[in-house]
């Protein structure tokens, strides 16, 4: 199907895509970034904007930096840009492998970062790579800015703590040290499709035992979280098959998926066990 | 009423200058304004990939992409693929591969598999086959097509020798 008429907007900076934004979001105008899930949307009638405000030929939201141990993402830093190319030590490794489940190849030089997070896909990887991380969003409107905490920015399937006239203008990552090790898996019905399930361990082994474990979970909640049931097991033990079906098993205790089907627990399960095997080198 | 745009496109080197919807996609803008109706048009929600074209180089599914947006980009289609009546050496090497049976998809993975030859000529197994895997192919099977790429990067190769060699 064809999108709906709409209203095409194309600021040059950032002051006046936020004016556009603070006039046109009550008319239902929303942000254009690299459209691969709006347009999609618009194609099936399912989002209908009356003006779209394309940031694409904003100069420097394009900028993707890492300084002081902080990655800062703007908003049109497409999926492709993610990677050991871009990024130092093992975060850059984490968004390479990450990056390598977002869609497709020419979805991925299309879509953006601070798109998939403004979207707040459950699915979505990089959100909950930002679930998981330390991560902050910068916020920024006519009427100000603000800084959310990765945690709080998540409120549910597809909602944000993002205002209607707010535009998500920056993330910051915090970059990891060498000694930090990170796993990633997914479950998805084919390469490129949505998750099923998704799990991402990031911590660090010390003479033999797990510290400071982050673990998060996507596509099974309505939005990405850590899981400090299974975090608070992991803590100073010994990395082993055993510890991670024990603490696979505290986390799904806590569940509350989106459907009432068993299987995707158990795929929950399955994918926490495998992220943190491929975070410690030990087999699940 | 949501206003005309008076854009123009470059598409294989050529400008093209047309008035369009803000609606409109790239690929229905190529097809039915610049009459290129080599790239075509399959799922139209960004699934299939029949759409696929360059932009800047780099492979965008056209159905995803508003015409609007395109404007400055440099982009390419199947039609600039072929110099005269000389295929590309993917061109040719999806013929002498038997990569194609119907043909609806070709033009999409002739301009997707176009974008891998020149990012990564030398592109590992796993990764030819995930890149593929954005497209959607119902006759092949794909492993002809997979052949017929790695057949175009070894032409390639082989031509460039020759030219170092004269």
């Amino acid at each position: 199907m064809k999108p709906a008429p709409f209203h095409y907007h194309a600021p040059g900076t950032e002051g006046e895509a936020l004016a556009l934004l603070a006039e046109l979001a009550p008319e239902e105008g929303r942000i254009l970034a690299g459209g691969q899930s709006l347009i999609p949307a618009m194609a099936l009638r399912v989002a209908r904007p009356a003006h779209l405000v394309d940031i694409g030929n904003v100069p420097g939201f394009d900028r993707l930096t890492s300084e002081d141990g902080i990655l800062r993402i703007r908003p049109c830093v497409r999926h492709a840009a993610l990677g050991t190319g871009t990024v130092p030590g093992p975060l850059g490794a984490l968004l390479e492998t990450m990056r390598g489940h977002v869609a497709h190849l020419p979805i991925r030089t299309r879509g953006t970062f601070c798109g998939s997070l403004a979207n707040a896909d459950p699915a979505s990887e990089w959100c909950l790579l930002a679930a998981t991380l330390g991560s902050s969003m910068l916020l920024r409107s006519v009427r100000g800015g603000r800084e959310v905490a990765g945690e709080a920015f998540f409120q549910g399937f597809m909602t944000t703590a993002l205002a209607p006239d707010e535009m998500l203008v920056e993330v910051r990552l915090p970059l990891l040290a060498e000694t930090v090790r990170t796993g990633f898996f997914e479950f998805s019905r084919r390469a490129g499709d949505f998750a099923q399930a998704a799990a991402l361990a990031v911590l660090e082994l010390r003479h033999g035992a797990i510290v400071a474990p982050r673990l998060g979970l996507g596509a099974v909640e309505d939005r990405p979280r850590r899981l400090p049931e299974a975090e608070m097991m992991l803590e100073g033990r010994a990395p082993s098959a055993a510890l991670f079906r024990e603490a696979a098993a505290a986390a799904r205790a806590g569940l509350l998926p989106m459907d009432e089907d068993s299987y995707r627990l158990d795929l929950a399960e399955t994918a926490i066990r495998r992220a943190l095997s491929a975070a410690t080198g030990v087999p699940e | 009423m949501s206003g005309l745009h008076d854009i123009v496109l470059t598409v294989n080197g050529e400008r093209h200058a047309v008035r369009v919807e803000a609606r409109r996609t790239l690929a229905d803008v190529i097809r039915e304004d610049c009459g290129l109706t080599g790239t075509h048009l399959g799922c139209e929600h960004g699934v299939c990939g029949a759409c696929t074209v360059l932009m800047d180089d780099q492979p965008v599914r056209a159905c995803l992409v508003f015409a609007v947006q395109a404007q400055g980009r440099a982009l390419r289609t199947v039609e600039g693929l072929a110099q005269g009546s000389r295929l590309s050496p993917l061109q040719q090497a999806f013929v002498d591969n038997h990569a194609l049976q119907c043909g609806y998809c070709t033009p999409g993975f002739l301009m997707l598999g176009t974008a891998i030859l020149e990012q990564d000529p030398a592109i590992g197994d796993e990764a030819l086959v995930d890149a593929l895997s954005s497209n959607i192919c119902r006759c092949t099977g794909y492993a002809n097509i997979a052949k017929a790429i790695r057949a175009a990067a070894a032409a390639m190769r082989a031509e460039t020798a020759a030219a170092e060699v004269a």
